[in-house]
């Protein structure tokens, strides 16, 4: 009896190899199941995938460009410089390692606007690893207004950079017209994107799982409360509040705190919507039976929320922090793009794009639009991996029939 | 010929584990003012089966070259295979096939009135003014035993109780004068009592309109009191047929057999409850052979290989089994 | 036999329900004044249709619903606890005394954990067992008692069929050794062929290990089959209880016996359609005055309309709650 009853794969008789796999898939876990679902969906995976090299990119934005994004780094022998792509051969034949030919520039007497000339048979070599400007991992430096608040850690440096150039400049992307690497901008504005964004998301998590939880678990008057409060807050127009906040911060103020203080604000505001989501699944797990199961055992609210409800929707956590993180890299691209955010020298997207909607740039350096491309691809790749973590982790689609 | 006949039905789902087959060459027939039970637990087909006739399945279903399924209406043969375009398929859909469903709140729009419902239906379908198709609905609210039907024809399905819903649903069914009724699990979220009341309004129906039933359930004691034929499904095989005295008094294949062993009756209290053995192998693991091989207290070595056909045992009565009848029994 | 696991003396639950803010909020009078007593060792069937408030009543008796009025008492043997009143310490002790099992084994079992883990939870929470090793020992014996298969206490329950999982609820339920279990509708879910085993199981698990079952169950051919004790539920109240036999063969309150004519019999010349009840269960929140089965009893008197009947003992051990019951046992036939 004990055979024929608790044997699920009574079916025809399966190869060992086979075996494995159903035994693999019947221990496999939630997070297990998740990843295999999730594997499967292919324009997620892709979007993965992109999501991961960008994210690469971001941290390892300093150690990727070949030159410090900031005025420091301009090169201001390259102006408004096209983008440069290094080649293999030229008519003076082919090489194994890839070069660039030389430039150089001149001012046009007449319209006075510099002119570039390459120089065909000046051939200047790529080199990798090279010692450049020199950045900090891990520095920390903040400071608030006040002499006191000021709080610094200084790191680590390097000067090693993946490429550069033996001599002369090397402008994958081109230049601005202050002569900064779009490249290299690109690479960092990457990385704020996803700072601010990671801030942002973190607050507004923290925040949403603390009151979205408490109106949650609790229910009743304080759930009516709380909800009251998360609407008011959800009625409060975003731009008008900015423009209130843009005019107090002072202008003293540090890029750096600056862009600390904004990812507060977009956690700020961003929480209600997380903060619903949460209640919601709490309260429709709060009354899963194997809730009540767990309470009739003995089990204390604690144990309760740790090892049953916690779990049960950390996969919709994740889904949801996942979807809203392109909320957060918008909400800045936009603030910073009115000029209500960031500002030079950091560098984000928004700041970059504020420089192409001058009509000079729009007409002749078509280049400085090569960020909006990453900014796109950001986007889209977390609304993707967003998208099919949520198909995968929603339990009614596949393993309940 | 019959008023719906379906032949060497098979359906296959396409999914992401590959082709899941869910009926298996099924074969039956319903008779004008007959109704048939069709009888199976969960991953029987019985309700895919249905919702063939209707042209219901989603679009990853995958018929058999084979497969056919025919309606005999009084404006000449269907086939139902054929219907391509939604004006096609307005005769299998609410013309002159109807369903009942088991959930009915499932069925009514929430925020619809169940009259407008019923109206709207029958201007589709049966070309008349909305008056006389308000007048015609009233009198089947009616009919089906609704109370104070000019009232309801106003409300909202979530203003009536689940007995009141399921006729309510019914009456919508049957407005259109439907030659083919299919139920589907129509009282199993009934209490028992209000089922009682329901399956003896379809029995009255059934005489009255003289329409076909197929009749879908998984409890064995409302077919006996609904059905005039039954056909009992395993895993997407029909594995036995006959009319319902034959198969219920005398049941041929093995599991018809055992699913009447692990019944509990009220007319012998001692009689112990015998389970058939092991769990109802998952539609991805289908057994070679006969698909009861696994949990059949009769097999044979040859059950694993050889795929059983149906064999006459009697008049109309015929069960799909290698052992049955031939020497095992 | 006057030896009760649990002894329910009119135990009343009342939900309040929405309503407005101001003013007296409406009630649901879920359970009102129900006794019952439960023998030790025995399995005893609640039987009624939706809104007749049996699953409250079994919830009450684990406390995991209110007791708004009444008594319930427990007792084994030198423990004695008022179920209304119990200490946080007494409480924890009944948790581990009193067990339930659930109707839907997908949604009772957490998908998260494996089986060992959730068979196991009790053990752990509630801290009988104090190393690894001897949860595991438990978890191995209660789950080969279920008749799962020890190999596959790895396994999260996604694996596993209805039949399986509502063995590994009966396992988890069990592990702790209760004297108590209330079965909630434990084989509605399940499909015929594998309801019978988990029927079988249940019935040789309490001859094992000498449990008192509460079986609440809509399906009173199931309970016919099972228990040997049924109380039958109308609308919140008691109407009749009796010893299986009894109630089945000479059943006295309307409502049982149009309950089992309303069963479809097997047989098709059997319609039964002779004691077919009119209308439907009236709301809990707006209950008929009088006797609760008044609306819809075909013997209904004006004395039925205005009076409550309390329960009243028609045969030994068997008690009914009309006024009637007396005259229609004697003319109309069961």
């Amino acid at each position: 009896m004990t055979d024929t009853t608790a044997n699920p794969s009574s079916g025809p008789e399966l190869s060992g190899e086979e075996k494995a796999r159903k035994e693999a898939y019947f221990t496999a876990s939630q997070g297990q199941l998740i990843w295999a679902r999730f594997k499967k969906n292919r324009s997620a995976m892709i979007a993965g995938t992109v999501l991961l090299l960008l994210i690469l990119t971001g941290i390892f934005a300093p150690f990727l460009s070949p030159y410090d994004p900031t005025i420091a780094g301009a090169d201001k022998d390259y102006r408004n410089g096209a983008p440069q792509i290094p080649m293999f051969c030229d008519h003076n034949g082919c090489s194994m390692r890839p070069f660039l030919h030389g430039v150089e520039r001149k001012r046009n007497l007449k319209t006075l606007r510099f002119e570039t000339t390459i120089n065909i048979e000046e051939r200047r070599y790529l080199q990798f690893f090279v010692q450049g400007w020199e950045y900090k991992y891990a520095a920390f430096s903040f400071d608030l207004p006040g002499e006191k608040n000021e709080v610094r850690f200084n790191g680590f440096s390097f000067t090693t950079h993946l490429f550069g150039i033996d001599d002369g400049g090397i402008h994958l992307f081109g230049t601005d017209g202050t002569g900064k690497d779009i490249f290299s901008r690109t690479l960092h504005a990457v990385y704020t994107s996803l700072a601010v964004g990671t801030i942002g998301v973190v607050i507004s998590f923290v925040l949403a799982l603390l009151i979205g939880g408490v109106a949650g678990y609790f229910g009743g008057w304080i759930d009516s409360v709380l909800q009251m409060i998360t609407d008011a807050i959800r009625t409060v127009p975003a731009i008008p509040l900015f423009m209130a906040l843009a005019a107090f911060v002072p202008d003293e103020w540090s890029s750096e705190t600056r862009f600390f203080f904004i990812s507060c604000i977009l956690g700020l505001i961003g929480w209600p919507t997380l903060a619903r989501r949460v209640r919601t699944h709490l309260l429709s797990e709060r009354n899963q039976e194997y809730v009540l199961a767990a309470q009739l055992c003995g089990s204390s609210s604690g144990h309760i929320i740790r090892r049953h409800l916690l779990p049960s929707f950390t996969s919709y956590i994740i889904v949801d922090l996942v979807i809203s993180f392109p909320y957060m890299v918008l909400s800045e691209t936009a603030l910073s793009f009115i000029g209500l955010g960031l500002k030079e020298p950091v560098n984000s997207l928004g700041v970059m794009l504020q420089s192409v909607s001058e009509a000079d740039v729009l007409l002749n350096y078509k280049w400085e639009f090569i960020p909006v491309i990453f900014f796109v691809a950001l986007v889209m790749a977390f609304v993707f991996v967003g998208d099919g973590l949520r198909d995968a982790a929603d339990p009614y689609s596949s393993t309940k029939k | 010929m019959s008023l719906l006949s379906v032949d060497n039905l098979t359906l296959q789902f396409q999914t992401d584990e590959g082709l899941v087959t869910a009926v298996d060459n099924v074969s039956f027939g319903v008779e004008a003012g007959e109704v048939l039970g069709l009888v199976g637990e969960s991953g029987s087909g019985k309700s895919v089966t249905a919702k063939s006739i209707m042209k219901l399945n989603p679009e990853n279903a995958v018929y058999g070259d084979e497969s056919r399924i025919a309606l005999t209406l009084p404006d000449g043969p269907v086939d139902v295979f054929s219907l391509k375009t939604s004006r096609e398929m307005e005769i299998v859909r609410g013309g002159s096939v109807s369903m009942i469903f088991q959930e009915p709140m499932a069925s009514f729009a929430p925020a619809i009135t169940i009259g407008d419902q019923m109206v709207e239906q029958l201007v589709l379908h049966k070309k008349i003014s909305k008056k006389e198709a308000k007048e015609w609905s009233i009198e089947m609210l009616a009919r089906v035993g609704i109370s104070d039907a000019r009232r309801r024809f106003d409300q909202y399905a979530f203003q009536l109780s689940g007995g009141m819903r399921q006729r309510a649903m019914i009456a919508m069914a049957l407005s259109t004068n439907p030659k083919l009724l299919i139920a589907d699990e129509p009282t199993t979220a009934l209490d028992v009592t209000i089922q009682a009341q329901v399956i003896d309004l379809m029995k009255d129906l059934v005489r009255e309109y003289g329409m076909g039933i197929v009749f879908i359930t998984h409890d064995l004691g409302v077919i006996a009191q609904t059905a005039d034929k039954v056909a009992v499904m395993y895993l997407g095989k029909l594995v036995e047929y006959g009319a319902v005295r034959d198969v219920i008094r005398n049941p041929i294949h093995p599991y018809t057999q055992g699913l009447l062993k692990a019944l509990p009756r009220l007319d012998d209290l001692d009689a112990p409850l015998i389970p058939v053995p092991g769990d109802i192998p998952s539609p991805l693991e289908r057994p070679t052979g006969c698909v009861f091989h696994t949990r059949c207290p009769m097999a044979e070595p040859a059950c694993a290989q050889q795929v059983p056909t149906r064999r006459n045992f009697g008049a109309g009565h015929s069960a799909a089994c290698l052992v049955a009848g031939g020497g095992g029994v | 036999m006057s030896d009760f696991v649990i002894e329910a003396d009119q135990l009343s639950v009342h939900y309040p329900i929405g309503g407005s803010l101001f003013g007296p909020k409406p009630v649901v009078r879920a359970v009102e004044k129900v006794s019952l007593s439960i023998p030790r060792g025995s399995f005893f069937g609640l039987v009624g249709e939706s809104g007749s408030g049996k699953t409250t009543f079994g919830r009450a008796l684990l406390r995991a619903a209110p007791i708004s009025d009444g008594y319930v008492g427990y007792k084994d043997g030198e423990v004695q606890y008022d179920l209304a009143k119990l200490t946080k310490t007494e409480l924890k002790d009944y948790r581990k005394r009193a067990q339930l099992i659930f109707q839907d084994p997908y949604a009772a079992l957490s998908p998260r954990m494996t089986v060992r883990d959730i068979i196991a939870e009790p053990l752990e929470v509630m801290g009988i067992t104090t190393t690894r090793e001897e949860t595991d020992a438990r978890v191995r014996e209660i789950a080969a008692k279920c008749r799962l298969n020890l190999e596959h206490l790895r396994r999260f329950p996604h694996a596993f069929s209805g039949g399986q999982r509502q063995r590994i609820s009966i396992a988890r339920a069990l592990v702790a050794n209760p004297r108590f279990v209330v079965a909630d509708e434990s084989v509605a879910a399940l499909d015929v062929s594998i309801q019978a085993d988990v029927l079988n199981l249940l019935k040789s698990l309490q001859a094992e290990l000498g449990l008192t079952f509460l079986f609440i169950s809509h399906d009173l051919s199931v309970v016919a089959h099972t228990c040997d004790h049924v109380a039958v539920m109308y609308l919140g109240r008691l109407v009749e209880t009796a010893p299986t036999r009894s109630l089945f063969t000479a059943p006295r309150h309307p409502y049982t016996k149009a309950l089992l004519s309303a069963i479809p019999s097997l047989d098709p010349d059997d319609t039964g359609r002779a004691q077919r009840l009119e209308g439907e269960i009236p709301s809990p929140t707006d209950p008929p005055p009088g006797c609760k089965f008044n609306t819809r009893c075909p013997h209904a008197t004006d004395q039925c309309r205005s009076e409550e009947p309390q329960l009243a003992s028609a045969a030994p051990e068997h008690q009914v709650a009309c006024h009637r019951w007396q005259e229609l046992f004697e003319t109309v036939p069961a």
